[in-house]
């Protein structure tokens, strides 16, 4: 049995200026003996593009999945929009957070998949539509509005009737996109979104996101192994290794002059298997 | 005499017997998939209580034969105070039986659904009620389709079993014409070929066409 935390150390919320969209503080994460976040901190500001990368096994998806709530963390707490997403408060301290509580904060955050995961027996538009209506409880015609909106956004209108079964990988991504963007989260998270895409059809997924980033005021956390990519789009990329931030800095610097030996040797490893 | 002057003779036994084993296959099946999916479901809940129910009567029912709890339903009950018609107690029996079997055909079907579609629709933030019944249900259904049609006509071969509690059913029909007349051969085999008629010739294409329709919904088709 490992020691209860002291959850006393941690703010009930967070407050003043630069209050961060998403904040880790000391975050663990272990799957028994397997340390896969070590006290982890990390703060994306509203709006911000972050970009996580490293190599198989640093704990990247974890990131994203204790922030879907997918994961529950050993230690510390991660705070959404100025509240904490983990834990909650009662009586004037911070506890786990109740079922009830996580699908308050749940809403606040999006996430696409590495394999889509589209819900197959659904069109693309019923895709989209399903949360809207069945968790938000949005009239249909309204909901239909939005969605065919999505849709056309990420330039899969004409093929809105089409089950997932009939869209190359490619479209079932952007499907996936617009599913989560018809929540209207806050925060999205992309994990390897472009991996299991055959490349040439990786463009017209990273085109999304990049308009995503122009013309949305979303925060994003992206964890990707297309350095190219990362360092066109992203704010801010850190390199994970190990469970830890190594190195993070704007992508000029961090891939123009990285000061770890880890990220150097990492990049140089990538350069060359590309 | 022959086949043809055997039929007329007692075709209307067998025709009587036939409506019997077809109705009370309905209501099994009717009562099975109701008890398949409750059981299921609860198999999977958190509370340990709620498994543990389901646990017990389907090792019960799956563990013990179908003709035993037949005559406990229909003999035994009554000396608790529940009494039920032959009829009652033969669908109650073979319901619950292949229930059980259908219980642990739902719950494997919806464990098969791939946990990306569980996650998926945790992260479009669905209440566990809705995303079983939205995502994981329907999924699991197409999962599950081809099992419960044989599943179905165990059901179907089982309820022959019923004319040992005297319900009228084709078997014991069957049995009726081949006491008083002693033609075996015709009796008991005109019986095998109604059976396998129900169960080629109207389980098996209604499944089909279930699995069928289905897939369509899935795209797939
Ligand atoms: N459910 C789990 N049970 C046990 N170990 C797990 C589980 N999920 C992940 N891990 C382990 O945690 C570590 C970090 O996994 P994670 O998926 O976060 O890595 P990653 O950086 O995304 O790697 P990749 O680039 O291969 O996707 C790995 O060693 C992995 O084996
Ligand atoms: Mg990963």
């Amino acid at each position: 049995m490992e020691q209860a935390e002291d959850l006393s150390q941690y703010p009930l919320e967070l407050t003043g200026k630069n209050v961060p969209m998403v904040r880790f503080k000391k975050v663990a994460k272990r799957y028994g003996s397997l340390t896969v976040l070590e006290h982890l901190d990390l703060d994306v500001a509203e709006g911000e593009m972050v970009t996580i990368i490293g190599p198989s096994g640093s704990g990247k998806t974890t990131v994203l999945r204790t922030l879907m709530t997918l994961e529950r963390i050993n230690e510390g707490v991660i705070y959404v929009d100025g509240k904490p997403l983990t834990h909650m408060e009662k009586d004037g301290k911070l506890v786990p957070a109740s079922q009830k509580y996580l699908r308050a904060m749940r809403s606040k955050i999006g996430m696409c998949f590495q394999h889509f995961n589209l819900f197959p027996h659904m069109t693309a538009l019923e895709n989209c539509m399903e949360g809207p209506v069945h968790v938000l409880g949005i009239p249909r015609k309204q909901a239909r509005e939005r969605s065919e909106e999505l849709l056309e956004m990420v330039g899969m209108a004409d093929k809105r009737d089409q089950h997932p079964s009939r869209l190359s990988g490619g479209q079932q991504q952007r499907v996936a996109i617009a599913r989560a963007l018809a929540m209207r989260p806050k925060v999205m998270l992309f994990d390897e979104v472009t991996s299991a895409l055959d490349p040439e059809v990786i463009g017209e997924v990273t085109n999304v996101i990049r308009r995503l980033v122009s013309d949305y005021n979303l925060t994003m956390l992206m964890v990707t192994h297309q350095m190219g990519f990362a360092r066109d789009i992203s704010d801010r990329v850190c390199f994970f290794y190990r469970g830890r931030i190594e190195e993070q800095a704007p992508p000029s610097e961090l891939f123009g002059d990285p000061k770890s030996d880890r990220t150097r040797q990492f990049l140089s490893a990538v350069k060359e298997a590309v | 005499m022959s086949y043809f002057e055997f039929l007329v003779a007692h075709g209307d036994l067998l025709l009587s017997g036939t409506l019997v084993t077809a109705m009370l296959a309905a209501v099994s099946i009717a009562l099975a998939i109701v008890l398949a999916l409750t059981a299921g479901l609860m198999r999977l809940a958190p509370a340990g209580p709620v498994r543990w129910v389901a646990t017990v009567y389907i090792e019960f029912f799956r563990g013990t034969s179908l003709l035993v709890q037949l005559y406990w339903i229909f003999f035994v009950l009554p000396l608790f105070g529940l009494s039920l018609d032959k009829f009652t107690a033969g669908f109650i029996g073979v319901g619950m039986n292949l229930g059980a079997y259908g219980a642990e055909l739902v719950r494997g079907a919806i464990l098969s659904v791939p946990k990306g579609q569980w996650e998926a629709a945790l992260a479009i933030n669905m209440s566990p009620l809705t995303r079983m019944r939205r995502i994981i249900l329907p999924q699991a259904l197409v999962i599950m389709l081809p099992p419960w049609g044989n599943l179905l006509i165990e059901l179907l071969k089982g309820t022959a079993l019923v004319s040992l509690i005297s319900v009228a059913d084709l078997t014991f029909q069957a049995k009726q014409i081949n006491a008083t007349t002693f033609m075996s051969a015709k009796a008991f085999g005109t019986a095998l070929i109604i059976y396998y008629v129900m169960a080629r010739f109207i389980i098996t294409p209604l499944m089909r066409w279930l699995e069928r329709s289905m897939a369509r919904k899935l795209g797939r088709a």
